[in-house]
């Protein structure tokens, strides 16, 4: 699947909740189901430091496909950690470098990614995209 | 006799809804709401009475000189200072902690010699302090606390010899709430002969200080946590020091005369207030001393006393919850942690439920080394608040550890 069709089932699966409260346990238990990430990898250059609460990425290149693994320490960001992991792992680099999030903002989560926040998640994202276009200059 | 319903009159934000619900404002350590006569004399000063002061011989300039030196002798008189050429006006308590590093250093401090400072600090009085023991080849010196969060000042002997040029402390912890005992450790740092800076940030809004009782050398706070508009706050500085200290920033207003050749500065206190100061905000800052004078320092203390009672009996029931600083006497807040839960998830759903509460790091990184803990929630309240929101508070978080388990 693509990204922008991965992001749609993320539109539909969310708009099932009309409580905020509802939505946020949804998110909560996607957290939860995030596949575990090596507690070794768990030092320097994989730490992306909010103020808030701190996010670990990682990324290896496989057939032309970037796959993410990622995790924090406070679960409303992991869950949506794992939302991103969810559209941008096992896509082309390319793809990657040209998404956009707006279903982050279509499932009423924008805030999460407000600089203000200061969760670390923006820098994620920049740093998802960072990785994709360092595979894809690495590419033959 | 004010009660709380009539007060809360004063401060139309309390009365908002957001995400539906009634607001819970618990984050009166980080900025306080402003009341209805402070927002009302910055409104009228922007809109009608506008003349920058010091300099213009008309009408409106007249009247704001008159009143921007009003203000001033209102903080003389909050702080009981000796002389109004000590009150400096600033943008906060950052900008009077930077004056302060920068021209205190500048001619007082050089290479080897050593600041002091406490472990419980705000970054804000921390940051400056390195930068100038950077700047000079000087050391930071850290006075640890107790597990309670209060100071001993037998390790405050340990501290402090001939190389420390001054030591720097808050009045209150804005972590921890601990007040700490200001008198006794002044009265230690100036039998080295070492003198004091006092970050009131924490301690402005809960009565201030008598800087003739305690005769600290410096004092600073901010006007946005003493119900007044952003961007004012106050320096005082003890005349004999102040007058020793070359100026800060430079410019307009702080000069006597100037050539090309040299700049004969002006006198205290216009020395440190180069530039057009923010006037308008100065006059608000003196509304809301006004104001809680009015209301009265007893009266003040007795409600901040009575929430902050409250919440720690209420958080007590929540099993697992932890509260750091729990030495007395202590300002009207309190920082906690729930094992298990991630303070930055508590202080989300909180939001949502209506509370604005505070978590992360609070500004005090070392501090939050010294707990050991990433960051910690805080709940800071202030005399509009009521022991039902404490309730609907401590409920909501009770309700965010079941979603959260």
């Amino acid at each position: 699947m693509q990204i922008a069709d991965l992001a749609q089932q993320i539109i539909d699966e969310f708009a099932l909740f009309t409580d905020w409260m509802d939505k946020y346990e949804h998110l909560i238990e996607l957290g939860k189901s995030l596949p575990p990430f090596d507690e070794k990898n768990k030092t320097g250059p994989h730490l992306i430091q909010g103020c808030q609460s701190r996010v670990w990425l990682d990324a290896t290149y496989e057939d032309g496909k970037v796959m993410f693994t990622a995790d924090s320490d406070a679960i409303i960001t992991k869950g949506i950690v794992s939302l991103l992991v969810r559209v941008f792992s096992g896509q082309p680099p390319q793809a990657i470098i040209d998404a956009n999030l707006d279903f982050i903002d279509q499932i009423g989560l924008k805030e999460n990614l407000s600089p203000t926040r200061s969760n670390g998640l923006l820098a994620m994202v920049k740093q998802m995209k960072m990785y994709a276009l360092v595979f894809l200059n690495k590419q033959p | 006799m004010f009660t709380t319903r009539t007060i809360r009159k004063d401060f139309p934000a309390l009365a908002q809804e957001v995400y539906g619900k009634l607001l819970i404002y618990f984050d009166n350590a980080a900025t306080t709401q402003k009341p209805a006569p402070v927002t009302a004399v910055v409104n009228e000063m922007n809109s009608l009475t506008n003349g920058n002061i010091h300099r213009a011989f008309h009408y409106l300039g007249n009247i704001c000189t008159e009143r921007y030196e009003e203000a001033r002798e209102t903080v003389r008189t909050f702080l009981n200072a000796p002389s109004t050429e000590e009150i400096i006006f600033t943008a906060g308590t950052t900008a009077a902690i930077n004056t302060v590093a920068f021209s205190f250093g500048e001619r007082f401090v050089h290479a080897n010699d050593e600041i002091v400072l406490t472990e419980a600090e705000h970054h804000s009085n921390i940051v400056p302090w390195q930068i100038l023991c950077e700047r000079k080849g000087a050391a930071l010196k850290v006075l640890p606390i107790n597990d309670d969060g209060s100071l001993s000042i037998e390790k405050l002997h340990q501290c402090l010899s001939k190389k420390t040029k001054l030591l720097c402390i808050a009045q209150a912890s804005n972590v921890l709430g601990v007040v700490n005992p200001i008198n006794d450790i002044v009265a230690t740092a100036h039998a080295y002969g070492v003198p004091v800076l006092v970050d009131g940030a924490q301690g402005a809004a809960h009565g201030g200080i008598d800087i003739q009782d305690t005769h600290c050398d410096f004092y600073v706070f901010s006007g946005h946590k003493l119900y007044g508009p952003t961007g004012t706050g106050v320096l005082y500085g003890k005349q004999k020091l102040l007058n020793e200290m070359p100026p800060y920033q430079s410019g307009g207003e702080m000069i006597a005369s100037v050539t090309f050749e040299q700049t004969a500065y002006a006198e205290l206190p216009l020395k440190f207030e180069a530039g057009t100061p923010n006037f308008t905000g100065v006059c608000g800052l003196k509304k809301a001393i006004d104001y809680v004078q009015e209301l009265g320092w007893a009266h003040i203390k007795k409600q901040e006393e009575k929430l902050v009672r409250h919440a720690i009996q209420r958080l007590q029931e929540i099993d697992g919850l932890h509260i750091y600083g729990t030495a007395t006497p202590k300002t009207s807040l309190v920082s906690f942690n729930i094992d298990g839960i991630h303070p930055t998830d508590a202080a989300q759903l909180l939001d949502k439920m209506g509370i604005a509460a505070r978590s992360g790091h609070l500004c005090a990184d070392p501090l939050m080394h010294r707990f050991k803990v990433q960051g910690m929630l805080r709940f800071s309240f202030s005399f509009y608040n009521t022991t039902e929101e404490i309730d609907t508070a401590v409920d909501a978080l009770k309700k965010i550890k079941q979603l959260l388990r």
